[in-house]
């Protein structure tokens, strides 16, 4: 047996006590129902619990906010999807980091969503909740963007690797701002109490030129110490930052800043800023002094930007390579010796030893969700950064994180929709899943039904789009509304449904003498052909119309057709049968010499069968009374009219000659 | 797409409208409803997009939607009109016909009216798709094919006609203000006139031997006796119901099931539709054939059933331009209004300028520099 990862995690079942009782449960697609069983450790039986639990291990699908990114990262991911294959690699490239550019922005939208509904105090506690829920997994949302970063982008210049880490550290520490304002807003500026939090968390940012703008209110309330201030705004100003798009080489960059730091350092050695605590702390953290650094730790707030502040001030030309180095020890340095690193930290630490493998299982292991796993694994296959890595179950890596992705989302009474374009690109296995999911969408109403078969339709899995009509049909027939069965199970071209249904028709018109839904019926065309029992109900409701429009010779000869080409069923031809009698009596011959013998066979071959059955409507449909009380009489007789009748008219033909 | 803005809003919106302007002002919308479908929780919400209640002056989030109220809604929201200018009537699912009050001063919602099962089967509920108000009257259709007739502020039913259609009926409109029109899931368009007791349409049009399903129709605003109307290939068809049984154009529009289309109400030169295959299309009669517009593709003329005929009275100028659908001289004009977008445009509304439409995407798009 493997071993496991990490410890499963225990949910408790409200009001339950285990020691007592058992436990049974059925897997879901996305969820597991949970219930008591009846039988007992200690034998006996108790009364069972009459609950069903339902344990969700994904909350954060009901997130109205969450929502939002899943729909529109589904938007980004279809995207990134329809980008060539065939493209040179060359072209791929920035579209690959503008779709990851899109996915941040699209975090970073529903990051402030979630911040604004967090800070609103008079927030219900469900709310709350939620959002706290939810913040574990938006810490990795957040990270995405390193992650894309360092996996994506991955400049080979040296140089830009810090600047994009800074870009990352600033997302985060975004609230720096917020206080900037506030303290630029107050009376005094200079006397508040956090300004030199703000001024030194911007330095900690590499944000040199807003450092210097705070820095200005300061100096202008000392002007005794007016040339100090000079002299550390114009070490901040004079800080080389690398420009990856200027012709400026790395070489150059590096001598210039050597220069700078020496400069500091010199400043640091006159003691010239030995007067002004703050000030000196400043100019120790330009050399990247990390005693210094590490005081600033409330600032800093994490070790990955105590990481990032020192690779700017000690290393700014770090090499993706190295990166690994710096983090490891920037995290034990941050870190108390005591304090066992976090799961969340382990990762980024795996990020920044570009193991891209372990980061994904460390994703895994720590969210609720496939998100973040799904869409960072399907951008990196594309960017071919993983190696393919297949699994001893299922396709590999990335079709199996998205399918579970999508069969999360499937579970969701409305994000079901979303799901199928994930399951179009698992080249593998999406399709088995889509058709296994498809049909078990709840329908309502038709038009959710229309929406389910287009998707279908469109890939087509003419089996689900059968199977869909047919509930429909069913639920119609249920209803009552034998149109509506009969329009589903034509779509459906369900053969078999369509006789039934006939049956249906022909029987109430057998009980009522009427016909209903005669704007379906006149209306079948082609799709009568469906089924046979559907053709002869189109074509037998065609001998009504045509005997009520009084075109009675074409009335004669469909009705003789529909039993000399056996259309119509056997148990019908006594009804066809009485339907020709009023036509035989009309005063004009209508049938012919044939037609009346062809007629007379009929007769003949529905008395030599064995049982004959009467015909249970009554006569006056075609507006024709019989001349005798045919329903009083005994069926023998009966026949013995048709006879007679059928018999008359041959004379009457024969005569005519 | 300059001037279009999207709003996500974590809900599949089945329904857009505006709410009515006063005819007598040139002011353009600034408040629409949506209904959202397919949800644990249904609701119907009010959006402003003008000024009041937005504090923000900031260019970029001028015209972003601002939710001013939400009221749940039991089942989807299968349709949603405006009866005035603070009262709107819905059709759920559950066969239900609710008429809301919005109160303006305290931006709240009420259900002011409410007919529950208005459509339903012998046991169950039956969904009411469709709903068409000419104040005080609201005509409802539903799946299982009766068209009820209730008025605001009446409790009871005035007229129901049971059996109406075999299958659902999927839309309705006024042609006048006896005389209304459905279309159902086997591809008729059926007329019937209130003053006239029984059962029975008073006329039945349909394209012979195809049974498409039709999901839309609309009257042209001036000349009632034009419709058009869309169903499951996603095409647009242009009836004259004066004349007999066939359409006067047919155009391929969409792929898939168009599910509304709308003349724009002043201007009926253009129509809008939207489809299932997550397209808006915005289309254009343009007189002028001398100068044509550089942008949008030449659509397509499938059959062109007849050449249209003078209207009775002969008045050359109001030969409507639908019912010259002549594609040679490149009469019409369409332009996709939205950017590439894959799930369903459920619906649409337009009025004046502005255009507001809901996606299955869950997202609200609104333009409001649609040139007209």
């Amino acid at each position: 047996m493997e071993e496991v990862d990490v410890e499963p995690t225990t949910t408790p079942i409200p009001g339950f006590d285990s020691n007592q009782k058992h436990l049974g449960f059925v897997w879901g697609p996305g969820d597991i129902l949970v219930y008591e069983t009846i039988y007992k450790a200690s034998g006996g039986s108790a009364g069972g619990c009459p609950f069903v639990h339902e344990v969700r291990k994904d909350e954060d699908i009901y997130s109205p906010i969450l929502r939002k990114l899943f729909n529109e990262s589904h938007h980004i991911f279809v995207g990134l999807q329809r980008i060539r294959e065939d493209l040179p690699s060359k072209n791929k490239k920035p579209q690959f980091v503008s779709i990851s550019k899109n996915y941040r922005s699209v975090i970073r939208a529903c990051m402030e969503e979630l911040q604004q509904v967090a800070g609103i105090p008079s927030l219900s506690t469900l709310k709350g909740f939620i959002s706290m829920m939810s913040h574990l997994s938006l810490w990795c949302k957040q990270n995405f963007n390193i992650f894309c970063t360092l996996f994506v982008v991955c400049d080979p210049l040296a140089g830009s690797l810090v600047l994009h880490l800074l870009d990352w550290v600033r997302l985060h520490k975004a609230d720096v701002d917020e206080k900037a304002r506030e303290v630029l807003a107050s009376e005094s500026p200079a006397e508040h109490q956090a300004y030199w939090d703000v001024v030194i968390s911007y330095v900690l940012q590499g944000r040199m030129d807003e450092a210097r703008q705070v820095l200005v209110k300061q100096a202008a309330l000392q002007p005794a110490a007016r040339v100090m201030f000079k002299l550390l705004d114009n070490l901040l100003m004079k800080m080389p930052i690398f420009n990856p798009g200027e012709t400026q080489t790395l070489t150059e960059f590096d001598v210039k800043w050597r220069h700078w730091r020496e400069e500091v350092d010199h400043c640091l050695q006159d003691q010239s800023f030995a007067s002004n605590r703050h000030l000196e702390d400043i100019c120790k953290i330009l050399v990247g002094d990390e005693d210094v650094l590490l005081e600033y730790k409330e600032l800093l707030s994490t070790w990955y930007h105590f990481l990032v502040t020192r690779l700017l001030f000690s290393h700014p030309t770090v090499k993706p390579t190295e990166l690994h180095y710096y983090a490891q020890s920037s995290m034990h340095m941050f870190l108390d010796t005591r304090s066992v690193p976090e799961p969340l930290d382990s990762i980024l630490l795996a990020a920044f030893e570009f193991d891209i493998h372990q980061v994904i299982k460390d994703c895994s292991i720590a969210l609720n969700n496939w998100w973040f796993v799904g869409h960072l694994t399907d951008l990196l296959d594309h960017c071919k950064l993983l190696q393919s890595h297949n699994l001893h179950f299922g396709s590999n890596l990335r079709e199996f994180l998205l399918l579970e992705y999508a069969s999360g989302l499937f579970t969701h009474h409305s994000l079901w929709q979303l799901a199928v374009d994930y399951f179009d690109h698992c080249p593998e296995f999406g399709r088995v899943y889509l058709e296994l999911q498809i049909e078990r969408v709840p329908l309502d109403t038709e038009r959710k039904a229309l929406k389910v078969i287009r998707i279908c339709e469109q890939r087509q899995m003419t089996e689900q789009v059968r199977s869909i009509c047919k509930i429909m049909a069913k639920k119609a027939l249920r209803n009552n509304r034998l149109g509506s069965a009969l329009s589903w199970s034509i779509r459906a071209k369900d053969a078999a449904f369509a006789t039934l249904i006939s049956e249906r028709f022909l029987q109430d018109y057998c009980a009522k003498g009427t016909f209903s839904d005669l704007d379906l019926i006149d209306n079948l065309g082609p799709a009568m052909l469906l089924s046979d029992r559907l053709t002869f109900l189109g074509k037998y409701r065609e001998f009504h119309r045509l005997y009520g429009e009084k075109r009675f010779s074409d009335a004669a000869k469909l009705l003789l057709s529909l039993m000399t080409a056996k259309i119509a069923p056997h148990s019908f031809w006594m009804t066809l049968l009485t339907d020709a009698l009023p036509l035989l009596e009309q005063k004009e011959v209508i049938f012919s010499a044939d037609q009346t013998h062809e007629l007379m066979f009929c007769l003949e071959e529905l008395t030599s069968g064995k049982s004959v059955p009467t015909p249970d409507r009554p006569m006056q449909v075609l507006g024709y009374t019989p001349p005798y009380p045919l329903s009083n009489v005994c069926f023998p007789f009966n026949l013995l009219i048709h006879c007679f009748i059928i018999c008359s008219n041959l004379y009457s033909c024969l005569a005519r000659g | 797409m300059d001037g279009i803005n999207a709003k996500y809003v974590s809900k599949k919106i089945s329904k857009t409208r505006w709410r009515p302007v006063s005819s007598s002002s040139l002011q353009q919308p600034d408040i629409f409803a949506t209904g959202s479908w397919d949800n644990e929780d249904n609701s119907i919400s009010i959006w402003s997009i003008g000024e009041n209640g937005v504090s923000s002056m900031d260019d970029e989030f001028e015209g972003d939607p601002q939710l001013l109220c939400e009221y749940k809604h039991n089942g989807d929201v299968l349709d949603l009109q405006f009866l005035d200018q603070d009262r709107i009537v819905t059709a759920s699912s559950t066969g239900a016909v609710t008429i809301f009050r919005h109160h303006h001063n305290s931006q709240t919602l009420s259900v002011s009216q409410l007919w529950e099962r208005a459509h339903h089967y012998p046991c169950n509920n039956a969904p009411c798709t469709g709903v068409v108000c000419n104040s005080p009257e609201i005509v409802t259709v539903g799946e299982d094919g009766r068209i009820m007739l209730f008025r605001a502020d009446q409790e009871g039913v005035l007229r129901t006609i049971e059996m109406a259609d075999s299958s659902a009926i999927h839309a309705v409109t006024f042609l006048r203000t006896t005389e209304i029109l459905t279309v159902n899931s086997i591809g008729q368009l059926k007329l019937w006139d209130f003053r006239q007791p029984g059962n029975e349409p008073s006329q039945i049009l349909s394209l012979t031997g195809d049974r498409v399903p039709l999901h839309c129709v609309d009257r042209h605003p001036n000349q009632q006796h034009i419709v058009a109307t869309g169903g499951q290939d996603g095409m647009l068809c242009i009836w004259d119901v004066r004349q007999g049984n066939m359409p006067i154009s047919l155009m391929e529009a969409h792929t898939s099931e168009m599910w509304e289309v709308h003349f724009h109400p002043s201007n009926p030169g253009h129509l809008f539709s939207c489809s299932e295959d997550g397209s808006l299309l915005h289309w254009e009669t343009s007189s002028n054939t001398d100068t044509p517009s550089l942008q949008g593709n030449r659509i397509k003329l499938l059959i062109i059933s007849r050449s249209a005929i003078a209207p009775a009275g002969g008045n050359q100028s109001l030969i409507n331009a639908w019912l010259t659908g002549d594609s040679s001289k490149g009469h019409l004009e369409t332009t996709h209004m939205l950017p590439s977008q894959m799930l369903s445009v459920n619906s649409l509304d337009v009025l004046g300028q502005c255009l507001v439409c809901g996606t299955d995407g869950e997202a609200i798009y609104v333009n409001r520099y649609v040139p007209i």
